[in-house]
């Protein structure tokens, strides 16, 4: 599966890393106070120690630490019962305190996997180096003025969590799986919303390459990336980039780039390299963290059903394929309707609806599951009286886009416009007389052989009932008329 | 372990703090005195002793997930030498 770049001198191989950094869901900061929400005005949501007034000291913020261990639970990762802050030094004008608390040697979480969900229900394992709590420093808005810089120190402070993977995707397209999987998680935990286009998720892209086989190639580093589709671009972009360089005789630095995605290609930034010599070194004004395993037993129980589970149980439980339990288990809320759809009844027509004609007609009309005009108990209904016989399946189609428009419920529609199925077997046998009767050629054609043509008469009974016979009485009433 | 008058420089640039050339190589001989006191801790045995992370008796304090703190973007601007509609004014920061 992974990606090969065919180069002058033979297959390379892509190697690539992320850093994901995720916003804590929590009401405040890491250290401070003040509201951790998105969008307020500016610096309305600054306290004392968030602008890095002298004297100010910090205090964590508990529901950090527990959405920290639970997102490192999910992710099937070693709890550290003891770690500690560190101080990142660098010089910024959104960086009030001059150095952004972070955790560097000794992280609040270690080793863990995760298992990405790639192309025709293949899985891979992906390493997880670590997770570690940091802060997240103000924001600069750079085209308000045209002499100066305007800084917003709302985020200042904000709690990060830092997910390093380990260097084992080997394309693009597990890159994107990842992302995606890390966001499923962390979704299904409430621990980050995952939200990119606002900032809540983004990621830093480690790429190299290698003969297949050889030792790790030198890397380069795409920095806060928000978009999978961006993440996607730049990879391939800079994986090609490195192979040129090394065929044509060079040799790749190690550096941070900038992924464009105008242009559709990285470039160095390269002049600010002095600025990562970060000088960490453990924060004075902040004791190590420290919980016992009671503190992450009582979060272990918290957990909820993760994406793996809910998966592996529709398959085994409720007979789903691998690609229908995949596609339902990426959101909760997808899982959580379509739980509520098919209980109490046949699992796989639920899947089918749901997936076929709900994010169809969802897809349609661009709007997400949470304002869906169909709630999961009206479509649960509509599936009913498809099994019930009252409508047909071709019917019950046409109810569903009627139900999407208008919000009706199902049983309303079919009275309505009298879609009920016809079973009543005196009508429907005066209607295949009828076509009988009209189609005697067909009719001698079909005692001739041309078993195909039963297709033909069942057309036109539907055609005579518009659509509302019941295709299995129908079928039973004719074949033996038509046989003869 | 000796800091020559580049690193000197260097970490001096990084902490943002001006240093006279004459000055770089008698701020070397200070800090490698520094450096040569702290090495003599290493001659201490410290086998079998808990690393220690503060001087008190006491852990880190926690506090609950509570808004209590900020509202008052005209007080924290204040403390800038510039602002403009809530904002901090800085010179303009090319990337």
């Amino acid at each position: 599966m992974g990606m090969i770049i065919q180069g002058a001198t033979g297959d390379w191989e892509v190697v690539i890393g992320l850093e994901i950094h995720a916003q804590v869901t929590s009401k405040s900061k890491l250290f401070s106070g003040a509201s951790a929400a998105y969008g307020a005005e500016p610096n309305s949501q600054v306290s004392f120690v968030d602008a890095a007034m002298p004297g100010m000291l910090p205090v964590i913020n508990e529901m950090a630490v527990e959405q920290a261990v639970r997102t490192g639970l999910g992710l099937n990762a070693k709890i550290n019962e003891f770690s500690v802050f560190d101080r990142k030094n660098y010089f910024y004008a959104d960086l009030p305190q001059g150095y952004q608390i972070s955790q560097f040697l000794q992280p609040i979480v270690g080793e863990g996997k995760i298992i990405i969900d790639l192309k025709d229900g293949e899985t891979r394992e992906i390493g997880i180096t670590r997770l570690h709590l940091e802060q997240d420093a103000g924001k600069s808005l750079h085209d308000q003025h045209p002499s100066q810089t305007f800084v917003d120190l709302n985020r200042s402070g904000v709690p990060l969590m830092e997910i390093v993977s380990e260097p084992d995707m080997r394309s693009p397209e597990e890159a994107a799986a990842y992302v995606k999987k890390i966001r499923s998680i962390v979704r299904y935990l409430g621990t980050c919303d995952g939200n990119m286009d606002e900032g809540s998720m983004r990621a830093d892209v480690n790429v190299s390459v290698r003969k297949p086989g050889d030792e790790f190639g030198t890397r380069c580093e795409m920095k806060n990336i928000n978009s999978v589709r961006f993440m996607q671009q730049a990879i391939i972009y800079e994986a090609n980039r490195q192979v040129d360089i090394i065929e044509a005789g060079g040799t790749v630095d190690q550096e941070t780039r900038l992924y464009d995605p105008d242009k559709g290609e990285t470039r160095s930034l390269r002049s600010k390299e002095e600025a990562h010599d970060y000088r960490y070194f453990p924060d004075p004004d902040l004791l190590p963290l420290e919980f016992d395993g009671a503190f992450i037993a009582r979060i272990r129980e918290t957990l909820p059903e993760l994406p793996d589970d809910k998966k592996a149980r529709f398959i085994s439980e409720l007979g789903l394929s691998a690609y229908d339990a995949g596609v339902l288990v990426t959101e909760k809320e997808v899982a959580d309707y379509f739980e509520a759809v098919a209980e109490g009844r046949d699992a796989k027509l639920a899947a089918n609806w749901v997936i076929g004609e709900l994010f169809g007609n969802l897809n349609r009309t661009g709007k997400d599951l949470s304002d869906s005009p169909v709630a999961a108990k009206a479509l649960g209904e509509l599936i009913d009286l498809i099994k019930d016989g009252t409508i047909s399946n071709r019917i019950a189609k046409e109810v569903f886009e009627e139900m999407f428009d208008t919000g009706k419920a199902a049983g309303d529609i079919v009275e309505e416009k009298g879609l009920k199925q016809v079973s009543d077997t005196g009508a429907i046998e005066a209607a295949i007389d009828d076509v009988i009767a009209a189609n005697p050629d067909k009719v001698a054609e079909y005692r001739g052989g041309k078993d195909k043509l039963f297709g033909f008469f069942m057309g036109q009974v539907m055609k005579a009932t518009q659509g509302k016979a019941n295709p299995g009485v129908v079928t039973e009433i004719m074949r033996p008329k038509l046989d003869g | 372990m000796s800091l020559d008058k580049a690193t000197v420089a260097k970490v001096a640039n990084l902490a943002r703090i001006k240093v006279e050339e004459k000055d770089l190589e008698p701020m070397a001989a200070e800090l490698n005195n520094i450096l040569g006191w702290i090495e003599q801790l290493g001659e201490v045995n410290t086998d079998d002793v808990e690393p220690m992370t503060s001087v008190a008796q006491m852990s880190l304090r926690w506090r609950a997930d509570e808004v209590t703190d900020g509202g008052y973007a005209e007080d924290v601007v204040a403390n800038g030498p510039n602002h403009e509609d809530g904002y901090f004014a800085v010179p303009k920061v090319i990337e």
